[in-house]
């Protein structure tokens, strides 16, 4: 591939906004996710965010058939997928209208004018032709004859049909944001030859494509400047592009070599958790044990039956499936057995938005269940960081002999970001509970001293036979009791070691200032959106905001307190109606907390969140 | 796993100290003593047993044995034991399930266990009724029958436990009466022997909410007469005089009888438990009179385990990556200097 430059000036910028839209069978994901990796590989610190209908093939040209990827680039820090685009690609009239809005005013729209067609128009509920009717003066756009230049490279490629021709169009638009960008097409070439490697002609025919659309803007005047995004500074060590299911699905991995026992998940498909599923049981090598079972009911209690024997066992769901798993989420903290369950976010109530994020299941994980049943919960924050959480679920569960559940969300779970690479050896010590040879007077419900975990005994070990269920125990032999004493002590006790987890749990660290102003409180996914809007306004001048996240939630991390004393205002910023607000004002009751809320589906956008802020600080 | 057993158990080696507590004359007594009976029979060391039972009277089972158990929640036993013995293929897992318990409410647990044949036995104990909230209807009731939640009569038509195994593609299924110790202490060693998944369905009698549901059949006085005992490769023949057999009619089974209409012991059907097509043993299953017990039907077949460590082996084999760290740094990786 040439490398010269033509007489095209080069602007450097300190990062960019793409987005590619199109129709669901458009190949929008693999684009993006093409720019991404090479950036990545480039050097730039990225985040990407995929945003695709739930429908699997929705109408060809239709509203709700969009599917999109962002990509967020940058020689700076980046934090989140970004809100408002430099370049927006769209491939049909669908893909513009749904997203026109996302392009900041004078910036590029691409689009293949060989999709506006009258019927394209209709069915994205045109009344005239954007191209053609001036509404897009505000933009600078750029008109490619995409499908009949893709179709003409090809003509010459033995062996394509004409479906497999209009698909490798996206190429072609990829080609031309390499050209944009700066950025070499060698990382896709390599992709093709993996990808294809047993079908030659499709290798050629996308590399050709790729290669045409990258010369193409090379030598169209329409295109003003290419941009070049420097590398950006980062830790160094060896990095991967990682999305948030693939990190979780790691951490358990790694979880599992460390503790050695074997990880077993039982699941039963459920957007956006299944990529989970998906990853584990690709990872048998590892004796990974995957059990797709027949309901969530069976998916958890599965889990339950396979940590019963000694396995490191995990079920994954999205809020309707953590709802029916109450009973037996109960049962495994009636019993203090370890289980680790993973709750993707999504969109509630009942159905509610399946492919849109929310963290509305916060409740529903902290109480619903029947009867005083507390468990240990935690919160994975960035995509990178799903790997922390899971690995720390398991060390959790492991450790105090208590269901976890990991809270992760679908915009954390489905975007992607650069991974420093752990190795299990730099991961902490994972200890356990089990007791491995009989000895006298042992008894299922003995308790360590430190963290009042139950001890362990496994069925095949001699000597240690014993039931377990959930019917209260008494306190010392393990065995059925009514006792009104015994209940009350029973229900204290395990309390009392949920809260005793605070002595495993880092202390609460805020971030930008110590004290000050206004304190920012967020948990979960949304650490991105309210750490770069909070840096937004450092950079404006604004020194007295300080931000404290949660990757705990009960317990709580023990200094909570200190660190809401020291702030004058607080406000508590979560995709629901106040849920974490409620917790917090239920165990600090001397705060006036404020809060902030977003129930659209959608991550916080900067902007809001800056005006917000302001608003608060005056 | 080393699966010579050294030690000599007896019964009393798998009763625990806990008092039991069913009503007195429960059959569910006889089951606990019958499997206190066979465990010591089967060649499989104790700390390997695990009893899962879910809710209801007979699920309290897993207190009264001293080995490893989990009384859980309802329905739910058949999809904890299928996590257990995925987990460790080396243990010999019970479910004890009632007829609400494993039809009702954990039907679906219930029929994916069987499709998938899992090596568990489920031990069924059917009385027909609800004991333990004291007595409603449940899905094995038969229509009319007054409970407390159907005082003028039940009007939903019952499952037949057998008939509703087998569509699930049960591998094993056999039946027996809650009064006959003996032969139901053979059939729990037979169920342990069979490898896949085992269903014995007892027809267990409640004293308290649904007393005698089963007298017609089981009775002492009639039950050599109203029971055919099925034996693998033996012919189908019942009755006080061992006279009575089944004959093939067309698509229906008929009951003869020997010496009659020149009918001899020859042309009694062969029971043959092992024939993979299930549609004569659903015929047997479905006879009311008379009531077929014994082994139906047990059929071989690759088990779940099996197939699963099967492919983690060859998976294995073939992989790459043998620790994390070979996953994680390999593919699309890049340095940051």
């Amino acid at each position: 591939m040439a490398t010269t430059k033509t007489n095209h000036q080069q602007e450097t910028l300190e990062a960019v906004i793409i987005r590619f839209v199109g129709d669901s069978g458009d190949g929008m994901q693999l684009t993006g996710t093409q720019f991404s990796d090479t950036s990545a590989m480039f050097g730039n610190d990225i985040a990407t965010f995929p945003n695709y209908p739930a429908e699997i093939r929705a109408p060809q040209g239709s509203l709700y058939g969009v599917s999109g990827f962002q990509v967020h680039i940058g020689s700076v820090e980046i934090s989140t997928p970004g809100d408002e685009v430099d370049l927006l690609v769209a491939m049909n009239p669908a893909g513009l209208k749904t997203n026109l809005h996302a392009v900041k005013p004078g910036h590029t729209i691409i689009v293949d004018t060989d999709a506006f067609t009258k019927k394209n128009l209709e069915k994205a509920q045109y009344e005239s032709n954007p191209l053609e009717d001036g509404s897009l003066e505000n933009y600078q756009v750029i008109e490619v004859t995409m499908t009949s230049l893709t179709k003409e490279t090809l003509k010459d490629v033995e062996g394509l049909d004409n479906k497999s021709i209009t698909r490798s169009k996206n190429m072609f638009a990829l080609g031309m944001v390499y050209w944009m960008y700066d950025r070499s097409t060698d990382h896709t070439i390599d992709f093709f030859k993996k990808k294809f490697s047993s079908k030659p002609h499709l290798i050629e025919a996308n590399t050709k494509v790729l290669n045409t659309g990258y010369y193409f803007a090379e030598t169209l005047e329409l295109i003003p400047n290419s941009y070049t995004v420097a590398p950006a500074k980062m830790a160094s060590g060896t990095y991967r592009i990682i999305m948030g299911n693939t990190a979780t699905a790691w951490g358990f991995l790694a979880a599992s070599e460390k503790c050695g026992l074997d990880l077993f998940l039982g699941s039963y498909p459920i957007t956006p958790a299944s990529d989970i599923l998906h990853e584990l049981a690709k990872h048998q090598h590892f004796g990974v044990k995957t059990f797709q079972a027949e309901d969530e009911i069976a998916g958890i209690t599965s889990a339950i039956g396979a940590s019963f024997a000694g396995s490191l066992a995990l079920t994954t769901t999205s809020g309707p499936g953590l709802a029916l798993k109450g009973e037996a989420l109960g049962l495994a903290m009636m019993i203090e057995m370890p289980l680790v369950v993973v709750n993707v976010q999504r969109g509630g109530p009942s159905t509610g938005l399946p492919t849109k994020t929310e963290q509305s299941d916060l409740l529903q994980t902290l109480y619903g269940r029947n009867g005083e049943s507390p468990i240990i919960v935690i919160a994975a924050s960035t995509p990178s960081n799903c790997f922390d959480f899971a690995y720390e679920a398991s060390k959790l569960t492991l450790e105090y002999m208590t269901p976890v559940v990991l809270l992760t969300d679908g915009y954390i779970a489905n975007g992607s970001a650069p991974w420093k690479i752990k190795s299990v050896k730099d991961m902490p010590e994972i200890n356990n509970n089990i007791i491995q040879v009989a000895k006298e007077n042992w008894h299922p419900y003995d308790r360590d001293e430190k963290t009042l975990a139950r001890s362990w005994a496994l069925p095949g070990t001699p000597g240690l036979e014993h039931r377990v269920g959930g019917l209260e125990k008494d306190r010392v032999s393990g065995n059925v009791s009514y006792v009104p004493d015994n209940h009350e002590y029973m229900v204290n006790i395990r309390a009392e070691k949920i809260k005793r987890a605070q002595n495993s749990i880092p202390e609460l660290v805020p971030e930008f200032a110590d004290e000050g102003d206004l304190l920012v409180i967020g948990w979960g996914g949304t650490y991105g959106s309210l750490y770069s809007s909070i840096k937004h306004l450092r950079e404006e001048g604004i020194k007295t905001i300080g931000f404290a996240h949660f990757n705990y939630i009960n317990p709580l991390p023990k200094n909570t307190v200190e660190v809401l004393k020291r702030f004058k205002k607080i406000v508590v910023c979560e995709l629901n109606s106040g849920q974490f607000a409620k917790v917090l004002k239920l165990n600090f009751n001397d705060f006036d907390i404020l809060q902030f809320n977003k129930i659209q589906g959608l991550p916080f956008g900067n902007e809001e969140l800056v005006q917000k802020f302001k608003q608060l600080l005056k | 796993m080393d699966t010579t057993v050294e030690k000599k158990y007896t019964f009393k080696d798998f009763s625990s100290d806990q008092e039991v507590r069913w009503c007195p004359g429960c059959d569910d007594y006889v089951i606990l003593r019958a499997m206190q009976k066979a465990l010591p029979e089967m060649g499989v060391k104790k700390e390997d047993v695990v009893f899962i039972s879910g809710i209801g009277c007979s699920s309290r089972f897993p207190y009264y044995m001293d080995t490893y158990g989990m009384h859980s929640i309802h329905g739910r036993a058949p999809a904890i034991a299928t996590g257990t013995k995925l987990a460790n293929p080396d243990l010999s897992v019970w479910v004890i399930t009632g007829d609400g318990d494993s039809m009702a409410i954990g039907g679906n647990h219930f029929i994916h266990a069987l499709r998938r044949n899992v090596d568990l036995n489920i031990i069924l104990f059917n009385n027909e009724i609800y004991g333990l909230t004291k007595g409603q209807f449940s899905p094995t009731s038969v229509v009319g029958q007054k409970t407390k939640s159907s005082p003028y009569g039940n009007t939903q038509p019952p499952f037949s436990a057998g008939e509703l195994a087998i569509g699930a593609q049960a591998r094993f299924f056999a039946r027996i009466g809650g009064n006959t110790p003996k032969e139901m202490t053979q059939l729990f060693i037979e169920a342990e022997k069979f490898k896949g998944t085992s269903l014995i369905e007892v027809m267990q009698n409640c004293p308290i909410f649904n007393d005698g549901c089963y007298d017609e059949f089981t009775d002492k006085a009639v039950r050599a007469d109203k029971q055919l005992f099925v034996e693998h490769g033996k012919p189908m023949v019942f009755g006080k005089e061992r006279d009575k057999g089944l004959v093939l009619k067309g698509l229906k089974l008929e009951v003869v009888t020997i010496g009659e209409n020149g009918v001899t012991e020859d042309d009694i059907l062969v029971h043959d438990a092992k024939e993979p097509d299930p549609t004569l043993h659903q015929m047997l299953v479905r006879m009311y009179y008379p009531k077929v017990t014994g082994i139906i039907r047990s059929f071989d077949d690759v088990t779940l385990e099996e197939r699963k460590n099967d492919q983690i082996g060859a998976v294995k084999a073939n992989s790459k990556f043998s620790v994390t760290d070979d996953l994680f740094f390999s593919g699309d990786t890049y340095e940051v200097e």
